[in-house]
């Protein structure tokens, strides 16, 4: 079951099993999907499969079925190019029919490579352009104040995507305004499109500078569901006073040995033997 | 230059490369001919001689610009996704009597950076090349995010800016050098390097600034720019097997617009009909219309294009379909016009 209002979830053991049960479904509707397109972000998904179970399926106050709640936890996705991850999600919420699914990418379906707001129930806002989202995100945090709403918002942010100088922009900006409602994660899987992102343009001391913006930062294996649900709860139920850059520390194309090994899974598309042997290890079956 | 394209081959668990038709973003260079052909085409102009230097916001391997990286990698700078900052860079490099070429998706180069281009680069009379690749809709399902159907308004109406759109790799490449040495900023709109080929490697007519006639009609002259040439052809063939009188243009320069070229076809035809992967608003729809106006003449004239509104998700060529911007669509578009109302009074 999705998390539904007001619940409270505890780290216990079925939710714990639920969540990384449902980043395998992820995974293996990413590939389903992917092989619909003939193109996808393989390996961008799956290195953030469990950080968007773990949001949806643990931590977000959503009501099933109703994508407009006005008092829901908003989640943008900065790096919109995982969104074949995340549709599968929303329509296991009722946000949309599960049919959809299977004409993704195909003419007048609503559902492309990038989230469309516009299109897509259940989608907080559209991406597709690197950098715009954590502005976005903020404006929604603000929003919140200023009318007296309680909900927090949750930014995906690609490592790579911090290239991005308006990331900056409103990093500073949510520090400034003390902005604890708002949680950057990071997915920090070490690349972006050319290589290695610190190779390219180095992004550290990370921490360090998400916190001299402002910000409280927490670091934690994004794979870890544990560790992942614990700190988005600690989160969502305390009142920090700041916002929080989540550094979920992952591996790009999780899952996957050839993926995880070759940056240029980034992008890609797989005939059908090599699908099958990909599905094959995703399930675990030798 | 033979290029080693070893390492680009996608392999699996045993190292073995992956089934025929697997392919990841490496090895995605390899099904695009005018993306490999920019990196090539840039490295040339640096064995020529050339002070360029170029620019990529982390897509090396989106637009080809490994291939020059290969080559040449004490004259590439990669920046990280930072197009703005890119674009910026670019014009300091200048300064210094660099030639900078900056690349990126058209999208976010074009419209992201618009200011910096504007106020860095075209005010401040830089040298600065622009190349927007995957203009217009060809990203297809990526969405409008991705989408370019702005670019050539946003630069034409950027003072001191050339806009130009090769057909194909061929002429992207004859025109990359011909304006190697231009003293302002040039803005080069390209597709996705998958393009069908128009010309020869050694067609004599592609020319900076000028117009290529295809053929003239006395029905229609269709007048096309970049992507939408190979199809216009294909349309015109159509059209003639049909028994209509139709000329083709290649207006590649669209700024400076060669205003011959629109005029003659304007006196020779009984109507226009420019044809662009582009808003219809201040394209190559906007600036025809703009030549004939001034001019007075009050030829028919259909400006076929995508009409002020964001792309649905769809591949590419369903797209293409669904706007008619494909050679069937084109024809079918042309043939509606030819038999309007507005085709029958010759205000000429
Ligand atoms: C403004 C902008 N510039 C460039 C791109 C093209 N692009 C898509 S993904 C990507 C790399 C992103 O790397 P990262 O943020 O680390 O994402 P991840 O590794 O999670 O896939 C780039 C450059 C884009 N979508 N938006
Ligand atoms: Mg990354």
């Amino acid at each position: 079951m999705p998390a539904s209002e007001g619940a409270s979830l505890t780290t216990s053991s079925e939710v714990v099993e639920r969540i990384r049960e449902r980043a395998q479904f992820v995974r293996l509707e990413t590939v389903r999907l992917i092989s619909i397109a003939k193109t996808g972000h393989y390996s961008s998904t799956f290195s953030c499969a469990e950080i968007l179970a773990t949001l949806y399926y643990g931590v977000l106050r959503l009501r099933h079925g109703d994508p407009q709640w006005p008092d829901r936890d908003r989640f943008v996705m900065g790096k919109g190019h995982a969104a074949v991850g995340l549709y599968p999600i929303l329509a296991d919420h009722g946000f949309f029919d599960p049919e959809l699914l299977d004409g993704y990418t195909r003419l007048g379906n609503p559902l492309g490579d990038h989230p469309d707001m516009t299109k897509v129930p259940g989608c907080d806002f559209s991406s597709g352009s690197l950098g715009h989202n954590l502005s976005v995100g903020l404006g929604m945090a603000l929003g919140a104040r200023m009318t007296g709403r309680d909900f927090n918002v949750y930014a995906l942010l690609g490592d790579g995507e911090l290239h991005e100088g308006q990331i900056w922009e409103a990093a500073a900006a949510a520090g400034h305004y003390g902005v604890g409602n708002l949680v950057a994660i990071v997915d920090r899987n070490g690349y972006c499109l050319d290589g290695k992102v610190d190779d390219i343009i180095t992004i550290e001391p990370l921490a360090d500078r998400w916190r001299a913006f402002g910000w409280d930062v927490v670091e934690v294996d994004g794979h870890d569901v544990p560790a992942l649900l614990d700190t988005l709860l600690r989160l969502r139920d305390g009142a920090p006073a700041k916002p929080t850059a989540v550094i979920a520390h992952t591996v790009k194309g999780k899952g996957v040995g050839f993926m995880e090994r070759d940056f240029g899974w980034h992008l890609g598309w797989l005939a059908e033997q090599d699908e099958a042997a990909v599905i094959r290890e995703l399930k675990d079956e030798k | 230059m033979n290029l080693n394209t070893d390492s680009l081959v996608p392999r699996g668990a045993d190292g073995q490369p992956l089934a025929e038709g697997s392919w990841h973003i490496p090895s995605m260079l390899l099904k695009s001919p005018g993306l490999l052909a920019l990196g090539e085409q840039l490295g040339a102009l640096v064995d020529d001689g050339e002070p360029v230097v170029v620019l990529t916001p982390d897509l090396s391997f989106s637009n080809g610009l490994w291939a020059f990286h290969e080559r040449h990698p004490e004259r590439f700078l990669q920046l990280g996704v930072s197009e703005q900052n890119s674009v910026s860079v670019a014009a300091g490099l200048a300064t210094t009597g660099l030639r900078p070429y900056v690349t990126g998706f058209a999208s976010f180069l074009a419209l992201l950076c618009c200011e910096q281009i504007r106020t860095d680069i075209a005010y401040t009379r830089q040298p600065v090349r622009l190349i927007g690749h995957h203009s217009g809709i060809t990203f297809g399902f990526y969405g409008t995010s991705h989408h370019a159907t702005e670019d050539i308004a946003i630069m034409r109406t950027i003072a001191n800016m050339t806009v130009v759109a090769p057909a194909d790799h061929v002429a992207m490449g004859v025109l990359l050098k011909a304006y190697a040495d231009h003293p302002l900023p040039v803005y080069f709109r390209m597709g996705r390097g998958r393009e069908p080929i128009v010309y020869e490697p050694d067609d004599e007519r592609i020319r900076p600034g000028q117009a290529i006639v295809h053929a003239t009609g006395d029905d229609l002259t269709i007048i096309a720019t970049g992507t939408t040439v190979h199809p216009s052809l294909l349309a015109a063939e159509e059209l003639r097997a049909e028994g209509h009188s139709v000329g083709v243009i290649d207006l590649h320069t669209i700024k400076p617009l060669d205003e011959a070229a629109v005029v003659a076809a304007a006196q020779g035809s009984r109507g226009l009909m420019t044809v662009e992967e582009h808003n219809v608003y201040g394209g190559l729809g906007g600036a025809v219309a703009e030549t004939l106006t001034d001019r007075g003449i009050g030829v028919p004239l259909l400006r076929h294009g995508i009409r002020d509104e964001y792309a649905p998700i769809g591949p590419p060529t369903h797209l293409y379909r669904h706007y008619r911007l494909d050679g069937p669509g084109i024809a079918e578009e042309a043939r509606a016009f030819l038999k309007s109302g507005r085709m029958t009074s010759d205000v000429r």
